[in-house]
């Protein structure tokens, strides 16, 4: 589970690369990269997510608040103020990152149901704001006309271009998040996990680990808000629900939550349900959803990733 | 003896510990002089673990002082107690079950040795060179504590008298000057209670202070300098091995029990 | 007409408080059923209140069935998605963590939730009021009659439960399991059976819930969440586990909420329930009856 080997990145980042090339010429899935831009961003979201919830043993259903805050952050300064997008979303990341501290602090010293409860109540809070404070967020209706993002004149203007950019972030907080995970931090991370008085035994500040997570994982979604604001040029509360909370759960269970790499994969699977698979079968989606991550639960508890080696379990008997 | 090093090591004054109506603790008061290695022994419910967890930093007494090197620590939360130099053991084995034998003492090595995490995801090369140290660190404690051949299988792959060891190697792992054993030697059979004993003699050999709960008469009358009898959070005797041996209070506490 | 003094307002807005209160405060003592013999918290339980709602809406408005044999009707079934629910998601689950709980119970109420907007739609639907609409004047307040059956429904459901767990065998035995699983198989009571008859109990009084209140407040598919994080905030204002405190908890909770949503925002409206529930979380998590040790020993 841990040996995190460079070769399978490299081979990743080269399919990654590829894939819009390899999708263009076969009009089946010509829109998959659309697609996958949306799996990138979902992607941001869920590899902090994991890395909170598999390696730090913490819960939050209260993440689609921090992905909302990012979004509004840069649709809001950009839209009406003018600022410079990228300006707006490292602002966005600063701002949530003290809304996860405040939330976090008092949050992550719960155990259990209490934190999960927390979060939620968290999210659903946002949520309403997002609704209510239509002067500044558009309300239920939302917000049009954001712009979208250009570097030194070059304008991410095509959903290839969206695609490698959004896709050149998840791989470097892909890379940056493995690092973590491999070091002494990550290692600190993972004994949190197995058993937190000897963690404390061994000079490990729990609680400060516990909100250092918390906080890097609502800044990576924060930052997934604010390109899909600038790639959607449109952003409305609707997105940022208790249900997209609950959807990114169900990705993290699907791949499996003790694996990194299993966020990547369940995060693909349930964007291209959602996106592509279930679209006519629109009255299912919501029943599929409750099936999948209840099949997950009692029955492949370590998601996909576990799957090798409950097949190893076969082989051997 | 140089300068800064005090004569006890640990001292506790008047520490009282009630969980509600319970009192688990009532009134005690001793030293742990450096260099020596001191058992506390007593029968089931004694107090002997709650001792432990005031001590290490697990919760604050109710009342009274635990003084670690003359500076009082009982109000530390239990991370910032290892910082200072204190490592325990746990009565049932909390080992890392997800990590390897060698990370459990590597992690160990975690108040020595630290990076943050911005350092850890950029892997800076300050970072490398730091996890090279704490490697090589974690390596001679397996050899010291013969656990070198298995340093990459899973920590929970092990039989539980090497279980122990680990634990042991990794309290080891971060210096400490005083190391706290909770019951080092449950559980073990002849040949691994043998083995635990021997280590304990071994790290105090190298001048680490050695703090010990335990059951087996026979480990604690072997290795103990000092001997301390509690009895419903109480201290009912404390001294040299042979005259806990003979004490008539000693014996009636624990009759019944068969173990003296 | 009458002049509409404060005083008129505020009670018309603590009569409103006290209904929807009472909701709560029957959503909070079905967490409190589950997680005092299973430790678990039921993330599903706001569903069974929905379920509750548009089941009766069936069986009285679709099928005909006359209110005395759909309320009955209602409830059995709800408690048989109960009673699925134990044996379907949660007995069966090999290493039980509390992570594991929370997302099984989780994926339960999104299941469920799916099914009944595959059943039954988006659309919110209504319920004859059960003595009628016309109001009554009370003190100034204006009050439909349907408010007065939520409350006593309340004092119909705590009455029945204190009667069942302190001089019914069964009840008892749900109790002995509370205090002390362990101790309690060893005398020979099944504790699995005791888990499923908590679900179902708790389904039931779900139920009620929801078919006393559709009239007033109509319901739709995806209510459930809204009722659960309440629910739950109720039941750990008065103190996790404690009966008395769901009941208090749930008036209280219910009363803020219609005195701030009168007083303050009424956009704001279900935000007032969830900061009451951060703020319990974060200050004082034992609640008003419950007591810290107990919140410390229970598992989390």
């Amino acid at each position: 589970m841990l040996r995190i080997a460079k070769l399978p990145i490299a081979v990743f980042a080269l399919a990654i690369m590829v894939f819009p090339w390899t999708a263009h010429r076969i009009p089946a899935i010509e829109h998959y990269p659309d697609i996958m831009v949306f799996a990138g961003i979902y992607c941001l979201i869920t590899m902090g997510l994991s890395l909170l919830m598999g390696y730090a043993g913490q819960i939050s259903i209260g993440h689609a608040a921090f992905f909302g805050i990012g979004a509004y952050i840069s649709a809001i300064l950009t839209t009406n103020y003018g600022m410079n997008p990228w300006a707006c979303m490292v602002i966005g990341m600063a701002v949530t990152a003290v809304v996860a501290v405040l939330v976090g602090a008092p949050s992550l010293k719960l155990r259990g149901h209490y934190l999960a409860m927390a979060t939620l109540a968290f999210g659903i809070i946002i949520f309403i704001i997002f609704n209510e404070e239509i002067e500044w967020t558009g309300g239920p209706d939302g917000m049009s006309g954001i712009p979208g993002l250009t570097l030194f004149g070059f304008e991410f203007n095509s959903v290839e271009r969206y695609y490698y950019l959004v896709w050149g972030f998840v791989i470097a907080a892909f890379i940056f998040t493995v690092n973590v995970i491999q070091s002494g931090t990550g290692r600190a991370l993972r004994a949190i996990h197995a058993s937190e008085p000897a963690a404390r035994a061994m000079g490990v500040d729990v609680s400060r680990f516990k909100i250092l997570v918390f906080v890097y994982s609502a800044v990576l979604a924060s930052l997934a808000g604010s390109l899909y604001a600038h790639y959607l040029n449109f952003v409305n509360p609707a997105t940022f629900d208790l249900f997209f909370s609950i959807k990114l759960l169900i990705m993290i269970a699907l791949g499996g939550m003790h694996n990194i790499w299993g966020a990547i994969v369940g995060t693909g699977l349930i964007t291209f349900l959602s996106n592509e698979w279930l679209h006519y079968f629109e009255e299912f989606e919501v029943i599929v959803y409750g099936a999948i991550l209840l099949f997950v639960t009692v029955l492949l508890p370590e998601g996909l990733a576990g799957v090798p080696g409950i097949v190893k379990g076969w082989f051997r008997r | 003896m140089s300068a800064g090093m005090e004569e006890n090591v640990l001292e506790l004054q008047g520490v009282v510990m009630t969980f509600g109506g319970l009192m688990a603790l009532s009134n005690l008061n001793f030293n742990v002089r450096r260099g020596m290695i001191k058992a506390i022994i007593g029968p089931n419910g004694a107090g002997k673990t709650t001792l432990f967890n005031v001590i290490t930093g697990s919760f604050p007494p109710t009342k009274g002082t635990v003084k670690f090197k003359g500076q009082p620590i009982q109000h530390l939360k239990a991370h910032k107690i290892a910082d200072r130099g204190i490592s325990r053991t746990f009565q049932t084995v909390e080992l890392f079950g997800n990590m390897t034998v060698l990370e459990n003492v590597m992690l160990g090595c975690y108040t020595r040795i630290r990076t943050s995490f911005m350092a850890s995801g950029f892997v800076l090369p300050r970072s490398r060179r730091k996890e090279k140290r704490i490697k090589e660190s974690a390596l001679k404690i397996l050899k010291f504590i013969g656990l070198i051949h298995k340093f990459k299988d899973s920590a929970d792959s092990l039989p539980l008298g090497e279980q122990k060891l680990l634990e042991i190697g990794r309290a080891l792992a971060s210096e400490p000057e005083l190391i706290c054993l909770d019951e080092p030697a449950a559980g073990l059979n002849e040949t691994e209670t043998h083995v635990a004993s021997s280590l304990i003699r071994a790290i105090n050999a190298k001048g680490i202070t050695v703090l010990l709960v335990e059951h087996d008469m026979k480990v604690v009358m072997n290795i103990s300098d000092e001997i301390l009898v509690l009895n419903y959070g109480q201290k009912i005797a404390e001294g040299p091995p042979q005259n806990i041996r003979n004490s008539p209070r000693v014996i009636e506490a624990y009759l019944g029990a068969g173990e003296v | 007409m009458e002049k509409i003094t404060l005083a008129s307002q505020l009670l018309q807005y603590l009569i409103t408080g006290l209904t929807v209160g009472s909701v709560y405060a029957m959503v909070a003592v079905g967490f409190n059923i589950i997680y005092n013999v299973t430790e678990i918290i039921n993330f599903a339980q706001g569903e069974f209140v929905m379920l509750g709602g548009l089941i009766m809406v069936f069986m009285n408005v679709a099928m005909g069935l006359p209110l005395i044999l759909a309320f009955p009707a209602t409830i059995i079934l709800v408690t048989l998605v109960g009673i699925l629910m134990d044996r379907l998601a949660i007995r069966p689950i090999r290493r039980p963590s509390v992570l594991t709980l929370i997302i099984a119970t989780i994926a339960v109420s999104i299941l469920i939730k799916g099914t009944a907007s595959f059943i039954w739609g988006k659309d919110p639907f209504d319920l004859p009021a059960f003595s009628g609409r016309n109001p009554i004047t009370f003190l100034g307040a204006v009050v439909q009659p349907q408010y007065f059956w939520v409350m006593g429904f309340l004092i119909v459901t705590a009455v029945a439960l204190s009667v069942f767990f302190d001089r019914t065998i069964i009840g008892k035995a749900m109790s002995a399991c509370a205090d002390n699983p362990d101790a309690a198989s060893l005398v020979g009571i099944n504790v699995k059976q005791m888990i499923l008859l908590s679900f179902a109990l708790s389904a039931a009084i779900g139920a009620v819930a929801g078919i006393t209140v559709t009239p007033i407040s109509l319901m739709e598919y995806d209510r459930g969440a809204m009722l659960a994080v309440k629910g739950f905030g109720a039941a750990i204002l008065g103190g996790l586990g404690s009966f008395p405190g769901a009941i208090l908890g749930g008036l209280i909770m219910g009363s803020i909420e219609s005195f701030g949503a009168g007083l303050i925002s009424s956009g704001y409206k279900d935000a007032f329930a969830l900061i009451v529930l951060l703020v319990i979380l974060f200050f004082k998590p034992s609640g008003l009856l419950g007591s810290i040790e107990i919140s410390r020993i229970k598992r989390f």
